[in-house]
């Protein structure tokens, strides 16, 4: 069994000491706020969106190298994608990338909270902007089945 | 005499769980006792007895083995008031932990006595239970909760309190006896004092100071005490909520049910003799009897020897934390001033990631906002990283925890 000390590898290291996509928007089209009750880790996600696009997105708080390396990933992912498919993105696109796909559980939290934060803005962004209560209430499953 | 640290030392063998191998077959280096201690043989050994020998429901049925769990149940409450020295056994009443000790004076003192536009004064270095129960009763009662600032040095600051009683409007003062952050003993007698001056009631948060230092209540002269039993050797789920006669007599039950009565009709309820009119239902009393043993532990080692062995061990691992390049320790480096809890931040490495590379090594330290969030708002830090020490630890467990820092400055290339 690897131990779970390897999780603090070179990229992990590397994302939190330079975080990528790290700052805030100005006038963004959508930001969202939240924290880790168990932490105090927190994370905000400004996001721009063009034409049903992420056209730019940042992220800025306080957060231990697996929360910083998550968030820069996520950011990375998510930029230029269509709102389809950042609706999409699943937990192991991001754990995948940074190679923590056996996190244990008490840190998966810290991994997840900017994936978290992103999901919740896209749906206050597509809650604002749906016509058909039938697309809200799929939303309202949709995030209520996020953790 | 000998140093505390030497005769402290075959203590050890009376905690199994200290014996274990964690991780990569680690020693287990346990400096989270600000959180929970680990629990002596003769503490478990109780428990056991008392579930293997003893058990029956207390207060009531007449057979040989109720009457034995209502003794074991009822010396604890004596042992309690030798301990903290308590004049009057009927002022002690038995609670979960010092979180539900204040939410029942919130709830039973303070919805009778705080109306709209009193104050309740907490600091900056308490626990969320000293101040969640009271943003939740003045929200309801439209009052207010205020605050004493903290100085940089993790003191409190005086003055505010004396700004805030000259208002008139202050109904409570609640403060921890030490910080569970930064280890600050409080100066308990002068701010007692000030609000004795003004006739303001006070309730003195005990839990992390009456595991470590010899506490007093009658000589404190506060309003309300509380403390826990896990965090001095004792079994979770219970802890001790004192509160005055004078001011008990006056309060309305906590809870209604069995115990607390002492009659019951169809449309009213006269209340049972104190403490037991704030005991409803069948008591935690397995773990009453565990807290007793833990008590007679501690008694038999003597509290300012507990004391002056932390001292020791403090001091020491001040010294060689502040040798590490990079690390930050908060609050008074006034060893007169802090108990055995050290509160510190690695260059800028967040703990979360300290606590887990240090885990590797067996070392079990504390990171996060450890329950006091007004507080690291106040140092302006997202968490910190906190070792706290217990009777059973070493040097050698203090220089472990430095080496194992060397780790986490290699893997963060510090």
């Amino acid at each position: 069994m690897s131990s779970n000390a390897d999780i603090y590898h070179e990229m992990i290291i590397d994302y939190s000491r330079n975080p990528v996509n790290y700052g805030e928007i100005e006038n963004p089209d959508v930001t969202f706020h939240d924290s880790n009750p168990l932490c105090g880790d927190s994370i905000d996600i400004d996001m721009k969106i063009d034409d049903n696009k992420v056209s730019d997105i940042k992220f800025h708080g306080k957060g231990c190298a697996i929360c910083m390396a998550c968030s820069s990933v996520l950011t990375e992912i998510t930029k230029g994608k269509s709102i389809d498919d950042v609706r999409n993105i699943e937990k192991n696109d991001v754990l995948s990338e940074l190679g923590l796909e056996h996190l244990q559980a008490v840190r998966i939290k810290c991994a997840l909270l900017s994936l978290k934060v992103l999901k919740s803005a896209l749906y206050s962004y597509l809650g604002k902007h749906m016509k058909d209560s039938k697309d809200v209430d799929k939303l309202k499953e949709e995030a209520a089945s996020l953790y | 005499m000998q140093s505390a640290q030497t005769s402290f030392e075959n203590l050890r063998k009376d905690f199994p769980i200290l014996a274990r191998k964690v991780r990569d077959n680690k020693s287990l280096v346990y400096l989270d006792n600000a959180s929970t201690t680990q629990k002596p043989n003769q503490v478990i050994d109780a428990i056991t007895d008392y579930y293997q020998n003893h058990n029956a429901n207390i207060h009531r049925a007449v057979y040989a083995l109720a009457e034995e769990a209502t003794e074991a149940f009822e010396s604890t409450r004596d042992k309690v008031a030798k301990f903290i020295n308590i004049k009057n056994r009927e002022e002690i009443i038995f609670v979960r932990g010092t979180t539900e000790a204040i939410n029942l004076v919130a709830y039973a003192w303070g919805r009778s006595n705080v109306k709209e536009g009193d104050i309740i004064v907490s600091t900056e270095y308490e626990h969320h239970s000293n101040i969640v129960p009271w943003q939740l009763l003045t929200q309801e009662k439209h009052a207010k909760i205020e605050y004493i600032g903290m100085d940089d040095n993790g003191e409190l600051i005086l003055d505010d309190l004396d700004k805030l009683l000259d208002t008139g409007k202050v109904k409570l003062v609640a403060f921890s006896l030490m910080s569970n952050v930064l280890g600050t003993i409080t100066d308990v007698e002068k701010i007692i004092a000030k609000c004795k001056a003004k006739g303001v009631l006070t309730l003195v948060d005990g839990a992390q100071a009456v595991p470590h230092m010899k506490v007093d209540v009658e000589k404190l002269g506060c309003d309300f005490f509380a403390f826990s039993g896990h965090k001095m050797l004792g079994p979770t789920g219970i802890g001790v909520l004192w509160v005055r006669k004078q001011v008990l007599e006056t309060m309305n039950p906590f809870h209604g049910g069995g115990d607390m009565i002492r009659e019951v009709h169809k449309y009213e309820t006269t209340w049972n003799d104190l403490p037991y009119k704030f005991e409803a239902g069948t008591p935690n009393i397995a773990d009453v009897v565990g807290l007793g043993a833990a008590i007679d532990y501690l008694t038999k080692l003597g509290m300012d020897n507990v004391r002056q062995h932390e001292v020791e061990l403090t001091q020491y691992a001040i010294d060689k934390l502040s040798q590490v390049k990079g690390l930050q320790i908060y609050g008074t480096k006034d060893i007169t001033k802090r108990g055995g809890v050290i509160s510190f931040n690695f260059a800028d490495v967040h703990p979360h990631d300290v606590a887990q590379i240090i885990d590797e090594e067996g070392i079990a330290v504390r990171s996060g906002h450890h329950c006091a969030q007004v507080l690291m708002e106040r140092l302006n830090v997202a968490a910190t990283s906190r070792a706290s020490f217990y009777i059973y630890n070493t040097k050698d467990e203090v220089d472990a925890l430095v080496n194992s820092l060397n780790k986490v400055a290699r893997i963060f290339k510090l």
